[in-house]
Formats: structure tokens, C-alpha cells, sequence
């Protein structure tokens, strides 16, 4: 069983690791870093504000321990949409390539295809992660020194345990977004669909609905997954985002797990 | 041990209201090549899936290697297969592709190489898989199949895409798995390479076998026919009524009546149409083969 699942593990990872894949992902993983940490840094004065949706960041707040994390922990909701596209096409591809009958030919335990893709697309999304933090928390240290905020506090003992718990979220809300975009791909079966699917209701219905209303932010599934990797924010408590996630992706997993198991393979 | 490679008993499979695969039966003994022939959406596919465990049977049952397909996890790693044409990752190598199966599969890697020579795509095998023609495609789909060094070999279509050299190849290919004792099950429309390489036949016609058996009783229970073409093409109907008038089957195919009978009554049908003052250009007695006997029994006559 578990060796059968390693298998699985390391046949996904050689998808996985093919450079155009690869090194594109991690392309737009480090944009989207040095992107976002440097208009933190670069706009500290600007009016418009240099946080997300016009918030002021301050020197103040940037020296703080969690200041060396503060851009790294508000990439994760980009950094998810990639994971949600990565984990939707390495999914779907399956079927529509029709790749998935040769898999279930050599590993008939679709629960263990499953669990084995499932784990080699979390070491990605954890490379992904790490990458990010790297790149986010260097241009972060390269920029603090300019625009005179204070890196005393970044590197010490509660500096470290900031670092190490942005890590921890930013990593769970990617792996939450990556595992949507896994359900959408076993539920659509077609790479363009679930990324087209998963994109617009994440960058755009969520906006939307939660400009309209904004008491939905607690409930909708996209939003709690970014409040994770904040650690929290002004609308929704860390515990309430965490929790809601967890059913969200569990009755997903579910769901797929399901249609993965029962459903003929007939394309 | 089972000395049946495949056997299934009233295996169906429906789909909506209708019956994909009907109360199929047939066996498969081991080591044999055997042929699985049909006209398109005669249920071959949806056949091969449910033997490899990719979908549920409706109904029936079957049994794979000795072990019964509710499990195919027990007889799926002595089985190599192709369904419906390769496919493959096209960003990846023929190699790499091949190295995910065995990954998968627990293969070991040497085999991917020699895999590669064996079916001519050594010098090709770092190439991208999107690069490849129809025939390397398959040869790599083939390739794929065997990694398991399969007691069976499930293949759908395996010559498809391949130049006349290819097909030879694949055909000296099976033959040699076969002498070595795996069984070859395998779909095809080109008649006539199953009818040199196979020794048993399972046909189907809308879900429903028609025939299972050794190829050879076929032939046994056909009968002789000759083919007929005339002067004038609109005189294939008066020779089939000539020849229905003394008790014959005939029907008309690509320009030419076929009508069953001995050789020796070719003679007499001349005569019958010189007298109805018709000019026989081509009067051919034919023993039986797969393709007539395929458009016999499928009943899909041209």
C-alpha cells in the first residue's frame, strides 16, 4: 500500500518536475514576490496606501518581528491561484489527454492515484512556498534599508517564529487552493474548464459578491483560504477562516474522492 | 491455474437505455493470439475497459488471468495494454513517458531502454512525445503495453498509423510474444493481418458476440462464394437474381455481386447469364476469409 503510493508519488513528481512546467511556475511565483514586496516597500508614502485594497502599511508595523513576512504573507492568494491552476491542469490532463486509463492500467487503486498525486503536488506547492518566501523576505531585507524601516526585529528569536508561522499559513492556503483546483479537475475533467472555472470564481465572483456584501467575506471559500495565509484579518478571525477551509476542502476531497473511485473511465 | 486468459459470462454494459456490450461470453485460452474484431461501436472498447477494471460491468462477470475483474489489482500487473491509441504526456520524452509507467508500475527503468530498441524508437526516445508521428506514437503506446512483460497483451488497434514495414513488424512482434507464451488480444480493422496472425476470434455486432472460437471452425461454417462483375454494372442485379432463382445467396459489394456457392457452379451461373444475354467479365471462386466472413456475420454488408 504504501509503497505502491510512493510509486505513484514519484511517477507524478516526473510530471512535476518538467522544466517548462517547473521553471514556469516558479517564474511567476517569484513575479508575483518581488511584485507585491516591492510596492510594499517602494509606496510606503504613497496616499494610495501599499498593502492590499489601499491599506497603509507603516514603518512602524514593518519593523515589527512579522515585518520581514508581512509581503510574503499577502502573496498567498496569488500564490494559490497558481497552485489552484497547477494542481486543476496536472488533474485534468488525465483526462483529457486520456492518460488516466494507462495510470489505472499499472495502479488500479484510484484511492492511492489519488493520494499519491495528491502528495507530490503538496511538495510542490511546498517548493513553491519556500521559493516565495526566500525571494519575498530577501527583496523585503534589500528594500527595508532604503526606506529606512528598522530589520532588527526580523531575525530574532520571535522574528524566526513569525517567518516559520507565515510559512506554515501561506503553505496551508496554497495547498487549500491547490486541492479546489484538484476537485474541479476530477469534477470537469478539462484543464481550461476548472482553471476558467476556479480563476473566475476566485478573482472575480468572491470580489464581486463580497464588494456587494460584505458580511459574505466570512463564508466565501476563496477568501478564507487567503485569510489563512494573513494569519487573520480586520473582517475574519484566523480559527473561523482555518476551520471553514477545513470543511470547504474536506467535503471537496470528499466529493472527488467519490467521482475519482465510482466513475467509469471512459475517454 | 486457469488455462483461459479471458473468460466472461453474459458480461453487459448500458448505457442509458441501450446495451453497449450485451450478455457477451467467450474465452480466451492462454497463449494464444486471438483477434477481437466488430464494426465500429460494436461494444470492442467498452469490452476492453471492463476487462481492465476501467469500467463497471453492468452485469455478468469475467474473469482475467484466473482472477475475477471486480479485482483487477490482482491480475493487472502480469497485463500489458493499449485502449483506443496511445496517449501520453506530449511535454515529456517517449522515455520519460515510458519511465512514468514504470515508476508507476514498479518496473525497473533498464526496461525502458530496451523496450525503446525493441520497437524501433531508440534514437527517438529523448524526444518530445508532441514530436512524434502517428506511427512512432503508436510504436510507443506499444512499447508502453509491454513494460509489464505481460502473460497479457490487451491492444486496440495497434497497427493504426503504421507504413506496411510497421505493420510486418508489429505482426513478427506478437507472433514471437505468442511463441514465448503470452496471449495476444487484440482489436483490429485490418482483417487481413488478424486472419494471418490469429488462431482464436471473438466478433462482435451491436454488443452481442457473434462468434468466439478458434478462427478455423469460422471458416468451416462458411461457405464457398465467387465474385462477379460484368460488362455493365446495372447487371449485377439480374445476375443476383439468376443466382437467388437456383437457391444462392448473393449480395452486391464494391462494384462486384458475391455469391455464395461451389466453384463448380460457376460454370452454370456463366451459362445462366450468357443466356439472359449478359457478359460476365470477371467470375472469381473464392474460399472463405475473415473480411467476408466479418461482413457475413456483422451483417454490415456494402
Amino acid at each position: 500500500m504504501i509503497g505502491s503510493i510512493i510509486r505513484i508519488f514519484f511517477a507524478e513528481w516526473r510530471k512535476l518536475r518538467r522544466p517548462t512546467l517547473l521553471l514556469g511556475t516558479l517564474g511567476a511565483v517569484s513575479f508575483f514576490s518581488v511584485l507585491v514586496s516591492s510596492v510594499l516597500f517602494l509606496m510606503i508614502d504613497s496616499p494610495q496606501g501599499n498593502g492590499d485594497r489601499g491599506v497603509q502599511i507603516t514603518r512602524e508595523m514593518l519593523s515589527l518581528p512579522s515585518g520581514a513576512t508581512q509581503s510574503f504573507s499577502s502573496i498567498g492568494g496569488l500564490l494559490g491561484i497558481v497552485a489552484l491552476c497547477v494542481f486543476a491542469a496536472q488533474t485534468a490532463q488525465e483526462y483529457s489527454l486520456g492518460t488516466l486509463r494507462n495510470l489505472l492500467v499499472r495502479q488500479p487503486g484510484r484511492i492511492r492515484i489519488l493520494v499519491g498525486k495528491l502528495a507530490s503536488m503538496k511538495v510542490f506547492a511546498m517548493v513553491m512556498t519556500l521559493v516565495s518566501a526566500v525571494i519575498s523576505i530577501g527583496v523585503s531585507y534589500a528594500l527595508a534599508g532604503g526606506k529606512n524601516v528598522s530589520t532588527e526585529l526580523w531575525f530574532n528569536g520571535d522574528g524566526r517564529l513569525e517567518i516559520a508561522k507565515t510559512l506554515l499559513n501561506v503553505f496551508l492556503s496554497i495547498l487549500g487552493f491547490g486541492i479546489v483546483g484538484m476537485v474541479l479537475g476530477i469534477i470537469l475533467r478539462s484543464p481550461i474548464s476548472s482553471i476558467s472555472l476556479g480563476v473566475l470564481w476566485l478573482l472575480i465572483i468572491e470580489n464581486i459578491v463580497g464588494a456587494l456584501k460584505s458580511s459574505t467575506l466570512n463564508w466565501l471559500p476563496g477568501n478564507q483560504l487567503s485569510t489563512i495565509a494573513t494569519g487573520g484579518s480586520q473582517n475574519v478571525s484566523y480559527s473561523h477562516a482555518l476551520s471553514l477551509s477545513a470543511i470547504y476542502v474536506s467535503v471537496a476531497l470528499v466529493i472527488a474522492t467519490v467521482l475519482f473511485t465510482k466513475r467509469d473511465v471512459s475517454n | 491455474m486457469s488455462k483461459l486468459a479471458i473468460s466472461v459470462d453474459d458480461l453487459s454494459k448500458k448505457y442509458g437505455t441501450g446495451l453497449a456490450v450485451s450478455h457477451a461470453k467467450f474465452e480466451v485460452p492462454i497463449g494464444t493470439i486471438c483477434g477481437f474484431v466488430g464494426p465500429n461501436g460494436a461494444g470492442k472498447t467498452t469490452t476492453i475497459r471492463m476487462l481492465l477494471g476501467l469500467i463497471s460491468p453492468t452485469g455478468g462477470s469475467g474473469q482475467i488471468l484466473g482472477e475475477p475483474i471486480t479485482s483487477p489489482d490482482k491480475y493487472l500487473p502480469s497485463v500489458g495494454a493499449m485502449i483506443e491509441g496511445p496517449a501520453f504526456y506530449p511535454a515529456l520524452s517517449g522515455s520519460e513517458n515510458l519511465r512514468v509507467l514504470a515508476t508507476l508500475g514498479g518496473f525497473p527503468q533498464e526496461r525502458v531502454d530496451q523496450l525503446l530498441k525493441q520497437v524501433g524508437l531508440a534514437d527517438r526516445g529523448g524526444s518530445k512525445y508532441k514530436t512524434y508521428s502517428l506511427g512512432m506514437k503508436q510504436r510507443l503506446g506499444i512499447a508502453a503495453a509491454l513494460l509489464p512483460d505481460p502473460k497479457l497483451l490487451v491492444l486496440d488497434e495497434p497497427t493504426n498509423g503504421l507504413d506496411p514495414e510497421g505493420i510486418q513488424e508489429i505482426r513478427q512482434l506478437l507472433r514471437s510474444l505468442a511463441d514465448n507464451g503470452t496471449t495476444v488480444f487484440v482489436s483490429s480493422h485490418l482483417l487481413s493481418e488478424l486472419e494471418l496472425i490469429s488462431e482464436y476470434l471473438v466478433m462482435l455486432r451491436k454488443g452481442e458476440v457473434v462468434f468466439a472460437g478458434p478462427i478455423q471452425e469460422l471458416f468451416d461454417q462458411q461457405q464457398p462464394f465467387m465474385i462477379v462483375r460484368t460488362e455493365h454494372e446495372q447487371d449485377l442485379e439480374k445476375i443476383m437474381s439468376i443466382a437467388e432463382a437456383a437457391g444462392h445467396k448473393a449480395h452486391l459489394r464494391d462494384g462486384t455481386a458475391h455469391i455464395e456457392g461451389p466453384a463448380e457452379w460457376a460454370g452454370v451461373l456463366n451459362k445462366l447469364a450468357f443466356e439472359s444475354g449478359i457478359l460476365i467479365t470477371q467470375l472469381s471462386p473464392q474460399v472463405p476469409n475473415l473480411e467476408e466472413t466479418f461482413f457475413e456475420l456483422t451483417g454490415d454488408q456494402k
